[in-house]
């Protein structure tokens, strides 16, 4: 891989835009993500991997890193998220480049064989391969089923808390039961001059701690608790400046308010991969099940993304798919070379 | 024993089905909406991790109270009213027959 700077100059601040050249560029980085660096390593094919989670194993660490999985070859049992860290250790040798945190928006062909992709934050990434390993495709907030949500996005409504100073001395309305909402609710209750928390149900799911102590700064007014309740309407001119909350018993009250934050969990989300010219059906990439090519040269789709006759949705699918999808990979980006197929028994890992 | 229950589902346009599923494959009520064809999306494989088969049950069969990952993903789900439930979490048993839910409405 090679990094090049680029520095461009805008008035009098200098900034850096960093350009990175690989062999393979892996956007997801869930297990088959993870493995195909393996699999790619052993071709002697570099990879950088793209995710918009801030951290790699896709669903094994979002959702699940403490269930266990009881199909992987050679596992009897083992928890998602310690089948992550192993792939992180058997890829190693093969020195991956990650850029996390950052959704893969816009892919442009800029050469023969080059494609150039651009994250959310303005990363950009060059290859001759790009395998979608996109899983159930990106991690989004979930929006509650307001009318009028988006209008106020960027107006009074936040999905994500980046920095909590942004609500000194507001009005926020918290809405959600699980762990997030209590514990932004906590911290807000120091920040924001009125905090109130919305929640569905009497109880709350979230840690024993974060609940006692949501109690507690309600007892003391520093949070205003409204449960068996929920948020149903949003007003104000431009700005948000009013939620409407509506109680079980069918009564519902106008609160006043800056910010609406609805915290409700990650939901995935196909995101911009319809976009980029490939083939969708139901939601997911149509590929050649030959090599997981898709419909655009270079372009490979493999794991939970993809869609073929006779597909499951299976880790250890995804880890043959990415398997015989390098091997493609290699005659795509060097036609004239021959491949040796060697086993690791035989030959080794041999690390970059 | 009694193999084959009946089921009704109503879709999203109000649409009434009549579905038959097998009591002794451990299928659950998301599966047999799929195998159905109904628009369900199962998006976890019934882990009770999406919420993309929430129901209204509809009917006053004794059902297994909710787990603690049903309540979970129910309190970030939306339209959630009292009779909410998550087909991935209803298994087909003998004790459903005739049950009756309707689909609830898909959030963004």
């Amino acid at each position: 891989m090679t990094t090049i700077l680029i520095g461009l100059q805008f008035s009098k601040e200098i900034y850096f835009c960093i350009m990175i050249q690989t062999d393979i560029i892996i956007v997801g980085a869930g297990p088959v993500g993870l493995f195909t660096v393996f699999e790619a390593g052993l071709l002697k094919l570099r990879c950088h991997l793209i995710d918009t989670l801030p951290q790699v194993g896709g669903q094994l660490t979002e959702i699940y890193p403490k269930k266990p999985i009881y199909d992987i070859p050679g596992f009897p049992s083992v928890l998602a998220g310690d089948l992550v860290d192993n792939l992180v250790e058997q890829i190693a040798p093969f020195k991956p480049t990650y850029t996390l945190g950052e959704r893969v928006e816009v892919i442009d062909k800029v050469g023969e064989k080059m494609y150039e992709v651009t994250t959310s934050r303005g990363t950009k990434v060059q290859a001759p391969v790009i395998a979608i390993a996109g899983g159930l495709g990106c991690f989004e907030p979930r929006k509650p089923p307001l009318q009028n949500l988006a209008k106020y996005e960027d107006h009074g409504v936040d999905y994500i808390i980046k920095d909590p100073e942004k609500f000194r001395g507001k009005k926020v309305v918290v809405a959600g039961g699980g762990d997030s909402a209590l514990d932004w609710s906590i911290i807000l209750a120091d920040i924001a001059s009125e905090v109130s928390l919305v929640h569905r149900r009497s109880s709350f799911r979230g840690a024993l701690d974060s609940v006692d102590k949501v109690m507690e700064l309600s007892k003391q007014g520093q949070i205003n608790l409204v449960t068996e309740a929920q948020v149903t309407g949003l007003g104000g001119e431009n700005e948000l400046d009013t939620v409407e909350i509506k109680s079980k018993d069918g009564s519902v009250t106008s609160v006043n308010a800056d910010y609406f934050v609805p915290l409700f969990g990650l939901a995935p989300k196909l995101g911009p991969i319809a976009d980029w010219g490939l083939e969708i059906y139901k939601n997911a990439v149509v590929v050649n099940t030959f090599d997981y090519s898709t419909n655009v040269p270079g372009i490979y789709a493999i794991g939970d993304i993809n869609s073929y006759p006779g597909k499951l949705k299976l880790i250890l699918c995804g880890f043959h798919e990415g398997t015989l999808m390098v091997q493609s990979a290699f005659k795509y980006i060097y036609p004239d070379q021959k491949l040796s197929f060697k086993y690791t028994t035989v030959a080794g890992v041999n690390a970059f | 024993m009694k193999e084959i229950i009946n089921i009704t589902v109503i879709d999203r346009e109000d649409v009434k089905h009549e579905l038959e599923a097998p009591t002794d494959m451990a299928m659950n009520v998301m599966e047999a909406c799929k195998a159905y064809e109904l628009p369900v999306q199962g998006t976890c494989g019934g882990m009770a991790l999406c919420a993309s088969c929430h129901c209204y049950v509809l009917t006053d069969h004794e059902l297994p109270e909710p787990s603690e990952s049903e309540e979970d993903m129910l309190d970030q789900a939306f339209f959630v009213e009292d009779n909410s439930r998550l087909g991935c979490q209803l298994r087909i048993t003998e004790e459903l027959d005739g049950l009756v839910v309707k689909l609830a409405e898909e959030s963004e």
